[in-house]
Formats: structure tokens, C-alpha cells, sequence
């Protein structure tokens, strides 16, 4: 499986990254290194194995339905690039 | 002797008896750091108002008479992935460099809890992705043992810091090695706990089925010291179990009489080192003739578990860092037009390669269309992986195998090179895919850089671990060597 740029330029734009060409051109030829490595694992027979996605057997992890301490919309709002009247300030989504 | 050079638990016997203060200790590390810190790069930040704060705290408290924690007057130097409440928290990346946590890790407030002294902030591969501590923003830190060298990674500053004598022990966080590989490196005790042993609540996010936070210190009863002082459950992070924590003082026996010991053939790896095989092999022979039974193991699931853990760590990588897209914390691009370019350029502009490299793999990954040949491949691995333990430890107690294949590198010498780079992680990344914990002491030298021994142990069997390792030091020296820096 070889991964071409424009396969590249299409993950980033996923993962919204903004890539210059010479990125793109540099993570896809890392990239189809790093896959070729990764190609090993189909020579194991992993038929019918169950996935396992967390090491530590246990589930459903419950509380009680409480409100505890939490941070005022001052110190929520404290690292926040840009706010105003206690809201988080992005570029205009919609048109007015 | 200096008091920075001393053990954790060798201040603390001090202190209880009065026999020195707090702020005499906080201010001999502060002295050290002056010192060295110049050639060596261990930290981003060093909080020296807030360590002597906290130092006199300590020490009102042991003059009041209080029961003394653990590490109550302790300096602690803490992984800048950690987030500190009102200290700068950067993960050593751009699109953090200005982040100011409003609340404390939980295992940082239970330090804050006892008045252990908060000295600094340690450097970091960015997002603690790397294995060299070079993919840090700022600089990179330097192997106090040589110079030219490089420390480990990820938690290469606290490390390095340790090592040092730049802190009594720090604390540092290990997804695939990030804590026993730069120990190994730098010659200290590195412990990467069962995972749900210890709280990750405030530990920055890489890949969450793998992260765990966990101690770097000079000798094992300092590592038995840290864990006690951050393990136990914590309802703010839902994975941390409800296991009981045990007295791991009480585990420090100087006895390996009738244990289990296997050593896996398949960590040999082509291309390891043969000084460090040889040094690895003494120590079980050491331990064989304190009257451990050891005996030959093969794993031969081990070779795909490079491979698994480089899709599935950078999977959840991907997932973890969608958050930082410039809106609530961290950095916003100046060039953004429109929302899309805000996420875009922000991410583009923050981010360092080795961070967008793995967000691209994971991103990929998990892909429609590539899901089931990468992610659920890689995790039908990890339960080969985690079954193949279980059968060694139907016969053994503890794995013992090389920590790294090789000692520390020189600075640069595998930047150029992602798969060697990887390769150094080959030892470490079995315990982090089966979440069992594993300890990193040193047992031997090469070219007067340290050597490390890796033990692992059965889920939340923390105890046997530290035993073992106990043992080894007690009839060895090696844990009392540190590197000349400074004081040739």
C-alpha cells in the first residue's frame, strides 16, 4: 500500500493541518516509510483474537450524580487566545 | 556531603530529626541548579519563589510537629506535561508555551498536600513524543554523564535532573518507555506504575490507554517512597482503580529466596549492545546466586510489538490533540481569516513535525477504509501481547531484560533517523502495551555511561518489583555513582 501526496494532503486536511508542499512531499515519504513497517503485522494470523482497547479489566465506572468544586468562568476563560462577556471569541461562522 | 547529592529518604530521616531544614535543602538544589544547569538543560521552568515557599511551609510543619509526609521538604522536579495550578505548563510545544493551568494534577496536589517542594518545571520531547528529549521547543537537555550525549526521552529533564542532583526525585510520565528508557540512560530509578495504579487527571494527553504518570529517584526506597506518596484511586480519573495501595516500604526486603525470575530471549535484540546483554545477564546470575530461580523464556509475539504500539499510540494521539485548535488555551494563529483556517493554520504554526508526523499516522490510521487493516489489527496485537504475558506469569514472578538495547546516543546522531530513533523504545513498549508495571535500575557501564535492567511485574504487583530491585542494590553500588559534572 503506497501512500501518493494528494492521499497525504487529504489526512491533513482531516487531522486541519495546513501543510506547505515541501511538508506534504516530506511526510509522505515518511510516512510510506513509517507504513511499510507497519505492514509486518499482516504476516500474523490474528484471526477470530478479540481487540483489546483498555488493559485494565473493568467498566462502567459510576458516581454519584453530585455537583462538586469546579472553575469560575474567570479561570475558564483565563488562557482563552481572545474572549469577551464571559464567552470564548472565534472568526465569524455565520453570515448576519 | 552535600545535601543535594542525598536520597529522598536519607533528607527525610534528617529532617525528622531536626538535623536540617527544608529551606537548607531546597536552597543546596537551587545552588546545584546554578551551577550546572547551564550545561546540562533540565528544565523549562524553575520555580525557586514557590520551592522555598513551600520549603518554609515544610518546615512550620515539622516544627508544629505535624505527622511528616513522605516527601514533606523534598524537592521534586515535575515533568512539564504536568499541569501545576498558576505555573506555566507548556509540554515543551509551541501551541502551549503560555498555558497557565488553573487547577493541579491530582498527583501534584497530593504532593502540594505534604509540603513537598516544587522546584521545577523538566523538559520534554513536545507532547513527550520521542525518546531523546530533541523534539523539545526550547532545547534540548543534556546527559549529565556525557555531555555530548542525549538523556532519553521523553522525560529526559527530570531524568537529567535527578542525575544531576538538580532535584531529589521528579516525576515523569511513560507512554511507551518515556520514563524507564531515560532512566536507563541517565543512570537513575525509573518506575512506569501498573496503569490505574496512579491518577492521570491533569496529565496532558498522548495516548490514554498508555499513559501513566510515575517516579524518577536515586535509589529504589526513594522510588517505593514517590509511588506511595501519588498511587490510589481518584474519582476524576475514571480508569484509576479501586485497588487497595499497600505499604511499599514494607516490600523493601533484601531476600529473593524461591522468586521466579524469566528472562525473554526475544528482548535480546538483533543489534543490542553485547556489554549491555553481558551486564543484564550478570545481574540475574547475581540474583540467582541470592537464591532466585531464574530460567529462560521466549515471547515470540514480542517482534510485532514495535509496529502495534507506533499505530495505536499516535491513534489516540491524533484523537487526544484535536483539542488544540486555538480556541480556549494555548496558541491561535495571527493569520486566521475564518474558523477552518484558525484550526488549520494554529495547528499548522503550534505543532512541531514529530507531532503532526504522529497525528498524520493516527489520523490515517483510524481512517474509513484503513481501520481494520491498522488500529484493530494493532489492537488484536496488544491482546496477543497481553496473553503472552499471562503465560509468563503462570511460571514466573518477574521479567527480567535489558531496559534499552544500547546506552545513551550522541545528540543528533538519530534525529535523521525515525526508525532507529524507535528502535530505542523496543524493550519498553511490551510492559506499556499489557499495562503491567516495570522498573528501570542501573547494572552496569559502558564508556562511563549507565547501563539499565528492566523488571517487570504482574498487574498491581508493584511490591515484587521493588523487591527485586531492593535486592540488586542492596548487593551492588552501582545506585551510588554519580556523574563527575561539575565536580571534577
Amino acid at each position: 500500500m503506497k501512500l501518493s501526496k494528494s492521499e497525504v494532503e487529504h489526512v491533513a486536511k482531516l487531522a486541519r493541518l495546513e501543510l506547505s508542499a515541501e511538508e506534504a512531499d516530506r511526510l509522505t515519504t515518511h510516512l510510506n516509510g513509517i507504513m511499510a513497517h507497519f505492514e509486518k503485522l499482516q504476516q500474523l494470523d490474528t484471526e477470530g483474537v478479540a481487540p483489546t482497547s483498555h488493559v485494565i479489566p473493568m467498566q462502567n465506572v459510576f458516581r454519584e450524580d453530585v455537583t462538586g468544586p469546579c472553575l469560575t468562568a474567570e479561570e475558564a476563560l483565563a488562557n482563552a487566545p481572545e474572549s469577551s462577556d464571559g464567552y470564548f471569541v472565534v472568526p465569524q461562522i455565520v453570515e448576519v | 556531603m552535600e545535601l543535594s547529592t542525598r536520597t529522598a529518604h536519607e533528607l527525610h530521616n534528617m529532617l525528622v530529626k531536626k538535623e536540617v531544614s527544608s529551606r537548607e535543602i531546597t536552597e543546596a538544589v537551587l545552588g546545584r541548579i546554578e551551577q550546572v544547569e547551564g550545561q546540562v538543560s533540565a528544565y523549562i521552568t524553575v520555580t525557586a519563589d514557590a520551592a522555598l515557599a513551600a520549603a518554609d511551609a515544610a518546615d512550620e510543619s515539622f516544627a508544629k510537629g505535624d505527622a511528616p509526609g513522605l516527601l514533606t521538604g523534598i524537592p521534586v522536579a515535575l515533568k512539564d506535561n504536568l499541569c501545576t495550578k498558576g505555573v506555566k505548563t507548556t509540554c515543551a510545544s509551541k501551541i502551549l508555551k503560555n498555558f497557565v493551568p488553573p487547577y493541579n494534577a491530582t498527583a501534584i496536589d497530593k504532593l502540594a498536600n505534604m509540603h513537598a517542594v516544587p522546584i521545577g518545571k523538566s523538559n520534554l520531547d513536545e507532547f513527550a513524543m520521542g525518546s531523546s528529549t530533541e523534539n523539545s521547543i526550547f532545547y534540548p537537555t543534556k546527559n549529565p554523564w556525557n555531555l555530548s550525549c542525549v538523556p532519553g526521552g521523553s522525560s529526559g529533564g527530570a531524568a537529567a535532573a535527578v542525575a544531576a542532583d538538580e532535584a531529589i526525585v521528579a516525576l515523569g510520565s511513560d507512554t511507551g518507555g518515556s520514563i524507564r528508557q531515560p532512566a536507563s540512560f541517565c543512570g537513575v530509578v525509573g518506575m512506569k506504575p501498573t496503569s490505574g495504579r496512579v491518577s492521570r487527571y491533569g496529565l496532558i494527553a498522548f495516548a490514554s490507554s498508555l499513559d501513566q504518570i510515575g517516579p524518577l529517584t536515586k535509589d529504589v526506597t526513594d522510588c517505593a517512597m514517590v509511588l506511595q506518596s501519588i498511587s490510589g484511586k481518584d474519582p476524576m480519573d475514571s480508569i484509576c482503580a479501586d485497588v487497595p495501595v499497600p505499604d511499599y516500604l514494607a516490600a523493601l526486603k533484601d531476600d529473593v529466596k524461591g522468586l521466579k525470575i524469566g528472562v525473554p530471549k526475544e528482548f535480546f535484540v538483533q543489534g543490542i549492545d553485547s556489554d549491555v546483554s553481558a551486564a543484564v545477564w550478570k545481574a540475574v546470575e547475581l540474583l540467582k546466586s541470592l537464591g532466585a530461580e531464574c530460567g529462560e523464556h521466549s515471547m515470540p509475539v514480542m517482534e510485532y510489538t514495535l509496529p502495534a504500539y507506533y499505530i495505536l499510540a499516535p491513534s489516540e494521539a491524533s484523537s487526544n490533540l484535536a483539542r488544540h485548535d486555538g480556541v480556549r488555551y494555548g496558541f491561535r494563529s495571527a493569520q486566521a481569516t475564518d474558523v477552518d483556517s484558525m484550526f488549520q493554520k494554529t495547528r499548522e504554526e503550534g505543532f512541531g513535525p514529530e507531532v503532526k508526523q504522529r497525528i498524520m499516522i493516527g489520523t490515517y490510521a483510524l481512517s474509513a477504509g484503513y481501520y481494520d487493516a491498522y488500529y484493530r489489527k494493532a489492537q488484536q496485537v496488544r491482546t496477543l501481547v497481553r496473553q503472552s504475558f499471562e503465560e509468563a506469569y503462570s511460571k514466573f514472578d518477574v521479567l527480567i531484560t535489558p531496559t534499552t538495547p544500547t546506552v545513551a546516543f550522541g545528540l543528533g546522531e538519530r534525529s535523521g533517523n525515525p526508525l532507529e530513533m524507535k528502535l530505542t523504545d523496543v524493550c519498553t513498549i511490551p510492559a506499556s502495551l499489557s499495562g503491567i508495571p516495570a522498573i528501570s535500575i542501573t547494572c552496569g557501564y559502558k564508556n562511563n555511561l549507565p547501563i539499565g535492567l528492566q523488571i517487570m511485574g504482574k498487574h498491581f504487583d508493584e511490591e515484587t518489583l521493588l523487591r527485586v530491585a531492593y535486592t540488586f542494590e542492596q548487593n551492588t553500588s552501582f545506585h551510588k555513582n554519580r556523574p563527575a559534572l561539575g565536580r571534577e
